[in-house]
């Protein structure tokens, strides 16, 4: 139990680290990166309360494609960052005064709920015991059958923002030669051959 | 020290007012905001995994996957848009996005 603690207390300062690192650092490439570690600890947290497969998930969709999609992005874009960051800190009083408020909000909602005592007997999908069935399996027996047309629906738009992001960034170059497979296939000999009698002494 | 759902309440509510403070903060780089945004769509799942497990209902589980769709999602959008944008004007700065403005 106390290993627990060890470990939540560590995974969860460094979170808070790197998150005050990504909205900090002057280079966007660090933010990136800090963005991947906040990313990694917050699947160690996941870990420590027994949601294995969001863990793994997290990792791979977050750190895999997210954070490699950011730093791509920002590496790819020549912006000057130096300019952007040119009057950050007059904005600081009226972000902090936002933040101080929805922080009171929530840690006022944090003092004061407390669980409903039937909550065991309302939930919507009672967690099996460990030694049993294990998350992974779990899950799938939820949502593959439950919640499966949430499921599709999810499938959808990922469909939708793959189709987007590509429709988005595709561009037409005029001017660029490329072979034109049909246009050379459907040509033929009497097109393009032209034979003259050419008379002796005269020329074409 | 038995850590409870309190404490992990707490590290995502302080993550949620991170990502807040980083759209404040950054309010000329997109590139920022929008990682901003994926900081607290991260604190909402932490929030979510939390009271799936201290409740022991599996569903909070599945909505985290479902939300963790829907960041992927958003986030490939996002940075389409802005790649189409930077290519259009050359510049990321937010001030400079009234293309569409009447």
């Amino acid at each position: 139990m106390i290993l627990q603690g060890i470990a939540f207390y560590v995974f969860a300062a460094l979170l808070v680290a790197s998150g005050v690192m990504v909205i900090s650092a002057r280079n966007p490439v660090h933010s990136v990166l800090f963005l991947i570690l906040a990313f990694f600890q917050a699947a160690g947290l996941c870990l420590l309360m027994g949601a294995e497969f969001i863990a793994m998930i997290l990792v791979i969709v977050y750190v895999g494609a997210v954070a490699v999609l950011f730093l791509f992005v920002v590496m790819m874009l020549d912006i000057n960052f130096r300019e952007l960051r040119k009057g950050a800190m007059e904005a600081l009083p009226l972000g902090a005064l936002v933040g101080l408020i929805l922080l009171a909000e929530l840690a006022a909602v944090l003092g004061g709920w407390i669980v409903a005592p039937n909550v065991a007997a309302i939930a919507g999908a009672p967690t099996p015991a460990f030694d049993q069935v294990s998350n992974t399996q779990a899950l799938g027996r939820l949502m593959y059958t439950q919640y499966v047309y949430l499921f599709q629906a999810s499938g959808i738009v990922l469909l939708i923002a793959m189709i987007g992001a590509i429709v988005l960034t595709l561009r037409h170059r005029p001017g660029v030669r490329k072979q034109n497979v049909g246009a050379q296939i459907s040509r033929r000999r009497e097109d393009v051959v032209v034979i003259r009698k050419v008379t002796t002494g005269e020329g074409v | 020290m038995e850590i409870g759902l309190g404490h992990y309440l707490t590290v995502s509510a302080i993550i949620f007012t991170l990502g807040v403070l980083g759209i404040f903060l950054n309010r000329k780089n997109v590139i920022i905001i929008l990682m901003s945004i994926e900081m607290m769509l991260l604190a909402v799942n932490l929030n979510l995994v939390a009271f799936s497990t201290f409740l022991h209902d599996l569903v909070g589980q599945i909505f985290a996957m479902i939300i963790l769709t829907v960041a992927a999602a958003e986030a490939a959008i996002g940075l389409a848009i802005l790649v189409v944008y930077f290519r259009n004007r050359g510049s990321i700065r937010v001030e400079d996005i009234n293309m569409m403005k009447g």
